[in-house]
């Protein structure tokens, strides 16, 4: 269960999207998100569908892989779906039985915002699956480099981004360790009723906080020992290098963003 | 009880970029009544050949047999409670599923899932802390408050509460010190014998292996490659070697004794004290030669 989940892991590999610089990936992300709500209507959306699949097929990764390990967004993704569904109540009627109505607009609006939902889960998901915590802290780091005039803590950010993404895979690991010893002791977990699923988190909830605690300190002392200081004077071992392929990717979202503009009704 | 692995493979992550082939083709007879130790390199499957002995982890191939129960690769297995029950693990660092306010408590969760009486289970608890060497008015304090090797008493107290039938344990005094060792591998012997239980031992000390098992097995990248009497296993210092493992100290000794001194010991020195035996006889049988 827990090893499907794909949320802040990084699969390593050398595809197009692998090699672009975390820099251009993350300013792309972030374009897009604010790019999708350009779209209003099917062809937008239809574009932005084929779009994101483009990416996803430059990635290598394989959309079997995505889509499985995002199963659990599928289930909020559904409900929003639902929502649109059940609550717009606009355009024709186009079902009706008991107390449900179905009206055309909420159709449509429920299909639009799940793709949009889903456009942007997948590419923030690509983010991740393909630039390593690191490359991705450095990335935000020399973006957010600016910022450091007006006094924000743009080093610790960043590391307190990497930490946590890097710790994420190891305490699912230490979940599913912690499941496990508790199955064999008799306590089910994901079955009975909701009152008894309940009671059996508590015996997983307080041994993950103690050893995430623990590892916190023991992170905090290991990185004292060393001489850590935080940002200031420290220089980097891995240069970031902007290249061509960077800035094709951007002429590329521009012109994403030309034709949704073109078909914006 | 008795435990049948026919044909195993298991695949983690299976369909996933992450896919990793951790067991290949295992054929495993584990027979009621015996201490069987696996051994093997790290990475060899270990840990992952005893999640199946309690049906934590289903084979993605082959059949594992759990007393009357069988486990097939495909189909879906319900209502493994009684597995769980029978067949205990204790895990490795098994003192980080401690989680209750009190160490009676904690000790008692096992047995209460089971359905064990509440006066019964704090029965078994009070037996067990005091068999494990802690002191009694530990069982009152919270779990976090207590030492290391303190907690590791108490966690493998709270498995044995539940009384199963099967002990399974992996690499349980790792960490600890070598009196600990001793006192908590001596107890589990105990145990068995008494209690006439089936012990699987997971572990990386030959000596440990040597000392208690009557059966040995060797994994190997995912295999289960040799299965054998200790004394046959640990003499085949060359097979060993193929392994990546190497012979108890005392089997060590004896082969540099033997070398050396151009004397037979009578039968492999699986523990120290066989050793002393051996080396004695060996002795005062020379000098009654000259």
């Amino acid at each position: 269960m827990m090893e499907k989940m794909i949320f802040g892991r990084f699969i390593p590999g050398d595809s197009l999207v692998h090699r672009l610089d975390p820099r251009a990936k993350i300013l792309f992300v972030f374009l897009f998100i604010g790019i999708v709500f350009v779209a209003n209507n099917a062809i937008g959306y239809a574009l932005l569908l084929g779009f994101t699949l483009l990416i996803v097929f430059l990635s290598k990764i394989r959309l079997y892989f995505l889509i499985n390990g995002l199963k659990p967004i599928f289930i909020l993704l559904i409900f929003t779906f639902l929502l649109h569904l059940f609550f717009t109540r606009e355009g024709d009627l186009l079902f009706s039985f008991w107390i449900i109505e179905i009206y055309e607009e909420g159709l449509r609006q429920g299909i639009f915002i799940s793709i949009r939902f889903l456009v942007l889960v997948f590419m923030t998901s690509i983010l991740t699956l393909t630039t390593s915590p690191i490359s991705i802290t450095d990335g935000i780091e020399i973006l957010l480099g600016p910022f450091k005039k007006i006094k924000l803590p743009v080093h610790e950010l960043a590391l307190m981004m990497s930490i946590s993404l890097r710790f994420i895979p190891t305490l699912m690991d230490e979940t599913g360790k912690i499941i496990k010893a508790q199955m064999a002791r008799g306590s089910d977990i994901g079955s009975g009723p909701m009152k008894e699923r309940i009671k059996a988190v508590v015996p997983l909830l307080i041994p993950l906080f103690v050893s995430a605690f623990k590892r916190a300190e023991d992170l905090a002392t290991a990185m004292e020992v060393r001489g850590y200081r935080g940002g200031e004077g420290r220089t980097r071992f891995r240069q970031l290098d902007w290249r061509l392929a960077d800035t094709l990717s951007f002429v590329l979202l521009a012109g994403l963003t030309a034709v949704l503009w073109y078909f914006r009704t | 009880m008795e435990i049948l692995l026919e044909g195993v493979g298991y695949s983690y992550a299976e369909d996933t970029p992450f896919e990793k082939r951790a067991l290949t083709d295992v054929d495993l007879h584990i027979p009621s009544g015996s201490y069987t130790a696996i051994i093997g390199h790290t990475g060899s499957g270990k840990s992952t050949i005893l999640q199946h002995l309690n049906a934590l982890l289903k084979p993605t191939e082959g059949v594992v047999t759990i007393g009357d129960r069988k486990i097939e690769a495909g189909v879906k297995a319900k209502d493994l409670r009684k597995i769980r029950r029978q067949v205990g693990i204790v895990f490795q660092f098994p003192e980080q599923q401690l989680f209750d306010e009190t160490v009676l408590k904690d000790i008692m969760f096992g047995p209460l899932n089971f359905g064990v009486p509440a006066e019964e289970a704090e029965r078994r608890a009070r037996e067990l802390v005091v068999q494990l060497g802690l002191p009694e008015d530990v069982l009152e304090k919270s779990p976090f408050d207590l030492s290391g090797g303190q907690m590791r008493r108490v966690a493998i107290a709270g498995v044995l509460a539940m009384e199963p039938e099967v002990l399974v344990l992996d690499e349980p005094t790792a960490g600890l010190d070598p009196r600990g060792r001793q006192e908590i591998m001596d107890l589990f012997h105990e145990l068995h014998l008494t209690k006439k239980l089936t012990t699987i031992l997971v572990t990386h000390s030959m000596e440990d292996a040597a000392r208690y098992a009557d059966r040995v097995a060797i994994m190997h990248k995912g295999r289960c490659v040799v299965t054998g009497e200790p004394a046959a296993i640990f003499s085949n210092e060359e097979q060993l070697g193929d392994y990546s493992l190497q012979p108890p100290r005392s089997v060590q000794f004896q082969r540099d004794f033997e070398k050396r001194t151009g004397l037979l010991l009578d039968s492999v020195s699986l523990t120290e004290e066989a050793l002393a035996k051996n080396i004695a006889a060996a002795l005062s049988k020379g000098s009654d030669d000259r």
